[in-house]
């Protein structure tokens, strides 16, 4: 079967004054209709540049220097700019971090709605405000007629989350990626995000990327995991392996990190150390100076991401000891 | 309705209602304006209407003074044409010019200032020098030379019909590198933020994300150094008017009526030149106390709501 996105051997790279430098590193990833990924890994890791690849939209010193992306049977490194344009905010969304900053705080939330649709589709503005409102009623928004014709400030935060969802919805897209969708609200309301987004997953048949450094919300809402390491996928495979038996010895490190029960009174186990920078990132494996097994041959050869179970893929040199 | 509801109880209008300085220029502002668009119909007497003048009425003094005629409230000036009246056409044709030729600056210098601001690089560096070149000549330079040659190519004739939209687009000219830079300033600081990204992410097109979405955004210095201009504007075109290269005399402006009663002010008809030139003191002076206003209640530093 034809996967619905396919990113194979992926590499971005930043043309800096002082040479080049790699931001993605061959990162391989598949994702299906109705199938939620997670991406996960800390800040630098190259989460969010992958998703901003998908959609060819990269800030400027950054570019695709290898590797194929494949979205709905058509490769995405051929598109014209035009037939780009096309594809985003139609068959691709994307949801951002903060809803304060995403929504245009002078324009109302009808005019941003029925821009997106007529942008897309050629149809008039009254049928366009009819989408925009069944949306809205889609991602639960009381009253949406009243909120249509509201401007973004007059919103409470998890409304325009919301709202920026229903943006997304608007031209019934197959792929959505959340970059970091709940970073900005408050636990309750990122719960409410969350469960709205799988459900629109299920019934409107689209795949759902969720980039996100907060393993809590990936493993509640997400079918599969990658984690991501100074710009290459250490571990990959179905969120419930990997969060009850995480086998690299970083993912290990997050997962233990986490608060959990039974541990009252106790530290919070912590990995060592800091994310290198990618201007430096070690020879080898790039995880060695902070991992806790790390050997002379961490130092020298990078380990490939290797199958160990079906879906269940690890890069460490000491599989047979990890678990 | 709902707008006028909204307006009433915004911030802008509340703090219009507590500043004393701002309702009375507004008012002054208002005032001025109207009468002078209702000056065919409050006015005693034609100014323009040649028919009506008599020469022996000419440098009659104010009503009040020894001499002064009931029928000329001001007095009139050196052809006999009733000063009041004159004013107030005048008053109209400042307002005009000064109006128009701020809107034709600000379509010039925002299209260039946009285009500058969003798309960067190259063009920007373009863009901004030749505002920089257009900033370093003096306008009344740019708009001598440019009246003069215009004076010359179109006969005196044509000249008086075409003075209007020349001085519009000579004071337009001269001026729209302010706008170009102003706006220019604010796109630099909008074009980073996250709904621009996410416009384009939705694939909206750059022109659509540069005038429907950075535009607006960068509305509030536009219409605080509109006020300004326009009372640049005026300025100008009484400056220009008074060298004698402006409106002419059968039409005069505040400017060109300044510059009448000038010639006669040594012969004690001071009239002339005050009169016309307390009404231009006045009308720049509430223009800019409101600018000033504005300024301090749209900028987001000093707010205190």
């Amino acid at each position: 079967m034809k996967h619905l996105l396919h990113i194979k051997d992926l590499e971005v790279k930043f043309a800096l004054r002082f040479g080049e430098l790699t931001a993605i590193d061959g990162i391989n990833l598949t994702l299906d209709k109705r199938e939620k990924l997670g991406i996960v890994g800390e800040s630098g890791a190259g989460k969010s540049v992958t998703g901003f690849s998908i959609i060819n939209l990269i800030s400027k010193p950054g570019y695709i220097s290898s590797g194929s992306i494949e979205f709905e049977g058509k490769l995405l490194n051929d598109l014209s700019a035009e037939e780009m344009r096309n594809l985003r905010g139609n068959r691709i969304s994307m949801i951002f971090q903060d809803p304060m900053m995403t929504l245009n705080p002078v324009l109302t939330v009808a005019t941003q709605m029925t821009e997106t649709i007529m942008a897309h589709k050629g149809i008039s503005k009254n049928d366009a405000l009819d989408i925009a409102l069944e949306k809205l009623e889609k991602v639960y928004i009381p009253s949406p007629k009243k909120r249509l014709f509201q401007y973004p400030h007059e919103c409470s935060g998890g409304m325009r989350q919301r709202i920026v969802v229903a943006i997304a919805m608007l031209t019934n897209p197959s792929l959505i990626i959340a970059d970091e969708p709940t970073t900005a609200l408050d636990v309750t309301i990122q719960a409410g995000i969350m469960d709205l987004l799988s459900e629109l997953c299920a019934t409107e048949d689209m795949g759902l990327m969720l980039i996100t450094h907060d393993l809590a919300v990936v493993s509640q809402v997400t079918e599969k995991i990658a984690v991501m390491y100074a710009g290459r996928i250490i571990e990959q495979g179905l969120t419930k392996d990997i969060v009850t038996t995480p086998l690299h010895p970083y993912t290990k490190g997050l997962i233990g990190s986490l608060p959990g029960r039974g541990q009252e009174g106790r530290r919070l186990a912590q990995i060592p150390g800091m994310m290198p920078n990618l201007t430096e990132i070690p020879d080898g494996c790039a995880f060695h100076p902070r991992c806790v097994i790390s050997e002379q041959v961490c130092k020298e050869a990078r380990p490939d991401l290797v199958q160990i179970n079906p879906g269940r893929l690890v890069a460490c040199h000491f599989i047979d000891r990890l678990s | 309705m709902n707008n006028w509801i909204r307006f009433k109880n915004s911030y802008f209008f509340y703090s219009f209602k507590h500043d004393f300085v701002a309702i009375t220029s507004f008012i002054i502002f208002f005032f001025l304006v109207s009468v002078s668009f209702l000056a065919p119909v409050i006015s005693p007497h034609n100014p323009y209407d040649t028919t009506t003048i008599d020469i022996m009425d000419s440098e009659l003094p104010p009503a009040w003074m020894d001499g002064g005629e009931d029928r000329f409230v001001l007095g009139t000036d050196n052809m006999g044409r009733d000063l009041f009246s004159t004013m107030l056409y005048g008053l109209r044709t400042s307002v005009v010019i000064g109006v128009g030729a701020v809107l034709f600056q600000a379509i010039l210098g925002i299209i260039v200032g946009l285009t500058a601001g969003y798309l960067g690089g190259k063009v920007d560096a373009f863009l901004m020098r030749i505002a920089d070149i257009q900033f370093s000549i003096p306008y009344l330079i740019v708009a001598i030379i440019a009246m003069a040659v215009f004076q010359i190519a179109f006969g005196l004739d044509r000249f008086e019909q075409l003075a209007l939209p020349l001085l519009v687009v000579i004071i337009g000219i001269s001026e729209w590198p302010k706008y170009a830079r102003t706006v220019r300033a604010s796109v630099l600081g909008e074009k980073n933020k996250e709904y621009v990204e996410a416009a384009r992410v939705i694939g909206l097109n750059r022109k659509i994300i540069m005038f429907r979405h950075v535009l607006p955004n960068t509305m509030t210095p536009i219409l605080v150094i509109s006020t300004i201009q326009v009372a640049h504007a005026v300025m100008s075109e009484a400056a220009l008017s008074f060298l004698g290269l402006g409106m002419p005399i059968t039409k005069p402006s505040l400017g060109s009526l300044i510059n009448i009663g000038f010639d006669y002010i040594f012969s004690g008809s001071w009239w002339i030149t005050i009169f016309p030139g307390l009404l231009l003191i006045l009308f720049t002076l509430v223009i800019i106390l409101f600018g000033d206003w504005l300024r301090d209640v749209l900028n987001p530093k000093l707010y205190k709501g």
